[in-house]
């Protein structure tokens, strides 16, 4: 009986023995590799912080400096004589900061208008994989501008306030794939004094972005704004822009066309002057170049 | 009873003989090195949380390296790494599946320097490669430390390296490891 019992044990044994050995020929890493995934943020939605002339869900890592120069030229219906519209150019200088990895500011100055503006962006959910997944991001931006040129008529008494405006912005964006990223932008933008009265102070729109890859490096995208309110036939019109994104390892290139020659969001949301229909488009590009203003180590 | 007793003692037994057998890390560490000689920029990335597991009676060895763990110094040159050479949404891990040639020479019960020779297959960027490095295992107070340094050529692994960085990024990528492994109790 007990010869019985010791047979069976080194029996067992020699089995489990063989069972592990053979197990290790096919997966060592099995055996401590995490097979639960972890939460991880889908990254790099779009090349740049900006679709093209609107925000986008992407956001500067903490601790760069994102410097932006952005060029609107003229007309391009004015044909050879002014060049396309190249013999003018409107521009925007910006620095944008990544405070955190959802925390970014802003600053720049266009002189259309000889404005000012700054900004806020903040995003309280970032699209993510895994366990807790969100499928989408959704910023918040808020930002403010202040025209600095003289007003036509200096006769009139004007507030400070009148030259000031605010925009509110939701971005609700997703990273499809690797190729396919979309936006939706619902915008409102408030004029504390607009030069029309049939003008609204408060003007509502929604935006439109998207990017589709070509390649590692290029990519197509478009935005687009649609007003609900504060569109006057012959004044103003809804802003679309159509571009490539090129990445030059430093720098990104978004070259473009568009009927809008503003750069910050009430210049190109309220007054985008010219229309696709007529060809009253303006090539542009915007250049960002990203600085490490912190190095980590 | 008694023969239950013996069952129990030998499993207890084959089980604390098995856990000396294997050691292994979550946190190994590996730097690659891309730099070119006289840039300016410092292409140089760390990923502390590389999986490595070594079997002492075998002597084979496997590493997992999780391609979005690697932190450059520039959030921009990590971005880029991610983006547009390792792909690491396509591919986000790097195995390496080996064994020491040399095996037989290591006694992994004696604390001591050993030098090592590894050979297997490389699986980065989607693309297999068969390697081999040399390195040194040292066994110092119940635990095994790994060390090594190669090279790899990137085009070896579809990764392009376009003309105009190819000032700042080299073709060679130096790879260093440093993993120091504990034993692998309860599996």
């Amino acid at each position: 009986m007990k010869k019985h019992t010791l047979k069976m044990i080194l029996a067992i044994s020699i089995s489990l023995i063989s069972i592990k050995s053979f197990a290790q020929e096919t997966d060592l890493l099995k055996l401590v590799e995490d097979t639960i995934p972890k939460k991880q943020v889908v990254k790099n939605a779009f090349k740049s912080t900006r679709v093209i002339n609107g925000h986008s869900i992407e956001f500067l890592a903490p601790a760069t400096m994102d410097f932006r120069i952005l060029h609107r030229f003229g007309l391009m219906n004015q044909g050879a004589k002014n060049l396309f519209g190249l013999d003018q150019a409107s521009m925007r200088l910006g620095f944008d900061f990544g405070i955190l990895k959802n925390l970014q500011v802003g600053i720049g100055r266009s002189t259309y208008r000889k404005e000012l503006d700054g900004y806020i962006k903040f995003a309280p959910i970032i699209q993510s994989t895994g366990p807790n997944a969100f499928p989408a991001t959704i910023a918040l931006v808020t930002g403010i501008t202040l025209t600095t040129m003289d007003y036509q008529d200096p006769t009139v008494n004007y507030k400070f306030s009148s030259r000031i405006a605010y925009y509110f912005q939701t971005i609700i964006g997703r990273k499809f794939n690797e190729k396919l990223s979309l936006q939706l932008t619902p915008t409102i933008v408030h004029n504390n004094l607009v030069p029309l009265a049939a003008q609204p102070n408060d003007v509502y729109s929604m935006g439109f972005g998207g990017r589709l890859k070509m390649s590692k490096r290029t990519a197509f995208t478009w935005d687009y704004f649609y007003l609900f309110n504060g569109k006057i036939d012959g004044i103003n019109y809804n802003p679309l822009s159509i571009g490539v994104d090129i990445e030059t390892g430093g720098h990104v290139f978004q070259l473009h066309l568009s009927n809008a020659v503003g750069m910050n969001e009430r210049a190109f949301i309220t007054e985008t002057t010219s229309s696709w229909e007529n060809f009253d488009i303006r090539m542009g590009f915007n250049l960002s170049r990203i600085f490490q203003l912190k190095k980590k180590k | 009873m008694k023969s239950f007793l013996s069952l129990f003692i030998l499993f207890v037994g084959i089980s604390s003989i098995e856990a000396q057998d294997k050691y292994y890390t979550k946190t190994g560490k590996i730097s690659i090195n891309a730099t070119v000689n006289k840039s300016l920029e410092n292409i140089e990335a760390f990923n502390k949380t590389v999986v490595c597991i070594i079997d002492t009676k075998t002597g084979e060895i496997q590493f997992s390296v999780l391609m979005k763990g690697f932190e450059f110094e520039r959030a921009l040159m990590m971005e880029h790494f991610n983006e547009n050479y390792v792909e690491s949404e396509k591919f986000p891990k790097s195995v390496f599946k080996g064994a020491i040639s040399n095996h037989a020479s290591i006694t992994y019960t004696k604390e001591g320097v050993y030098q090592a020779k590894v050979k297997g297959k490389m699986t980065l960027h989607g693309e297999s490669k068969d390697i081999e490095a040399e390195g040194k295992i040292l066994n110092k107070n119940g635990k095994l430390t790994i060390t090594t340094m190669f090279n790899l050529t990137l085009a070896d692994y579809k990764i392009m390296v376009p003309k105009l960085v190819a000032d700042k990024v080299a073709t060679n990528a130096k790879i260093t490891v440093d993993c120091i492994l504990d034993p692998l109790l309860n599996k």
